[in-house]
């Protein structure tokens, strides 16, 4: 369990010293929000409609972008290559990098999303479902965000690749996250919804880190 | 060494591939091109209008065929993934770099098909159905592979790459194949399975097994000339590849 603890520690350390990476996703969101808010027109009824699938979008955008930045800087510093050299349970690494990698993207956004639900008008029995299927929903997204990310990182500019391997595979998340949101906006219940947000939370917490793990190895080899 | 080892030994060599897979490909051709030729006639000209959507129902001897392809290409690109990582076979990896691009194809195929039997018959092009949805992300599941391995210069890292990806995606199979029970919205379920007696005539689905039939042995024509490509372009410094353009040219 140590190797996990020293991870977390480690990552939080340099996320606090290089912030930008973890600012930026949030201000991505941020400011996304405001420009679908501004593009909708003054209907606000018709915008509290639409906007729980679109907050879920945003977030979803905005967490791929954050995956851009998880193992990039440590490709290019070599530490990468420890992680891939010592020794311990490779699973449990790209876990725990994950772990703290979503703490400062996926978790603040999941705590800004009333927030922008408020702002978009989205009705205020619909908010604590919007933050509660993204609390269950962006870990899944940068559980396979970064199935992406890894299969990237060698590569000069992968990002908009990283973009065109990872969105397809986010469909089934997005689907029951935003369900989720709309069904608790318009009245009904979402706990069909969440079971399934659940299911897929839990396949990816199992599978993905194995995918990480090969894909990390295949790109250290460029 | 058993004689299974050996054979999947064998297998892995690009040159014994090449060596014997001519009259595969002629075959897999003649059979595609005849069985698509009779089932598609028969399929157009003389199976009877089905009594609700009369005519537009035909569409189904190419989308149905199409669309099964699109999965099962698919599923085959996960299995040579798991070949590639695990026994690091070239040719499992010259498989997936044919497949992709002919795999976006024929679900492209299914696509358009779809498309122009929804308009009659839902009084729709598009409709966000679970299963037209999950083809469309078959769809780009089958680009991302392409564009992989397109940015990745050094072929066998491509290769290794995108059988990651290939075994990743993999698993959106199952939700394409059950998002029809999951959420059963417009798109009706299959109509033809391996447990129930079909719910079409003889003279309805016999043509349509005619054509998928049909359209697994071009498509198999298609991998098989493709990978014979691929072959010479990977081997070109290999001296029997030079052997063998001498007597060919």
């Amino acid at each position: 369990m140590s190797i996990a603890v020293a991870q977390v520690r480690r990552d939080f350390l340099v996320a606090f010293r290089a912030r930008a990476d973890a600012v930026h996703p949030v201000a991505f969101f941020a400011l996304t929000v405001v420009l679908f808010g501004l593009s909708m027109g003054p209907d606000r009824q018709a915008m509290g409609e639409l906007a729980p699938g679109m907050v879920w979008v945003l977030a979803l955008l905005a967490t791929m972008m954050g995956t851009d930045t998880l193992f990039r800087r440590d490709f290019e510093d070599g530490t990468l290559e420890q992680l891939l050299l010592h020794g311990r349970p490779l699973f449990v690494a790209v876990l725990a990098k994950l772990f703290a990698h979503w703490c400062v993207t996926g978790l603040v956004l999941t705590a800004l999303s009333p927030l922008a639900g408020l702002m978009l008008q989205v009705p205020a029995e619909g908010l604590p479902a919007l933050a509660g299927s993204l609390a269950l929903g962006t870990p899944a997204l940068t559980l396979i965000g970064a199935i992406a990310a890894a299969l990237t990182v060698g590569l000069g500019r992968g990002g908009m690749l990283a973009a065109v391997i990872a969105l397809p595979l986010f469909v089934p998340v997005l689907i029951f996250g935003a369900g989720a949101s709309l069904a608790a906006a318009s009245g009904a219940s979402p706990a069909a919804e969440f079971l399934w947000l659940g299911a897929l939370l839990a396949a990816a917490l199992t599978l993905a880190p194995f995918a990480v793990g090969l894909a990390l190895r295949v790109s250290q080899e460029y | 060494m058993g004689r299974f080892t050996t054979w999947f030994h064998r297998m892995g060599s690009p040159r014994w591939f090449f060596d014997l897979s001519r009259p595969w490909l002629v075959g897999f051709l003649a059979v595609g091109v005849t069985l698509l030729g009779v089932g598609t006639v028969w399929g157009l000209g003389f199976a009877p209008p089905d009594y609700q959507q009369g005519d537009s129902y035909r569409i189904i001897y190419i989308h149905v065929p199409s669309a099964h392809l699109a999965e099962a290409l698919y599923v085959a690109m996960g299995v040579a993934g798991i070949v590639v990582l695990v026994w690091r076979m070239k040719l499992a990896d010259m498989f997936i770099a044919v497949t992709a691009p002919v795999g976006m194809a024929v679900t492209g195929i299914a696509l358009l098909t779809g498309a122009i039997w929804g308009r009659p018959t839902w009084g729709a092009w598009w409709v966000w159905d679970a299963r037209t949805t999950s083809v469309l992300v078959l769809f780009f599941l089958y680009l991302g592979i392409v564009a992989l391995r397109q940015a990745i210069p050094r072929a066998d890292q491509a290769g290794r790459a995108a059988a990651v990806l290939a075994i990743v995606g993999t698993v959106n199979v199952p939700i394409i194949k059950y998002s029809v029970d999951w959420w059963l919205t417009l798109h009706q379920p299959a109509s033809i399975t391996f447990t129930a007696a079909p719910a079409m005539p003889p003279s309805m689905w016999v043509p349509l097994l005619i054509n998928m039939v049909g359209f697994y042995a071009l498509v198999a024509a298609f991998l098989v000339a493709g990978l014979r490509n691929e072959v010479l372009l990977r081997e070109a410094d290999a001296q029997w590849v030079r052997d063998w353009l001498e007597r060919a040219s």
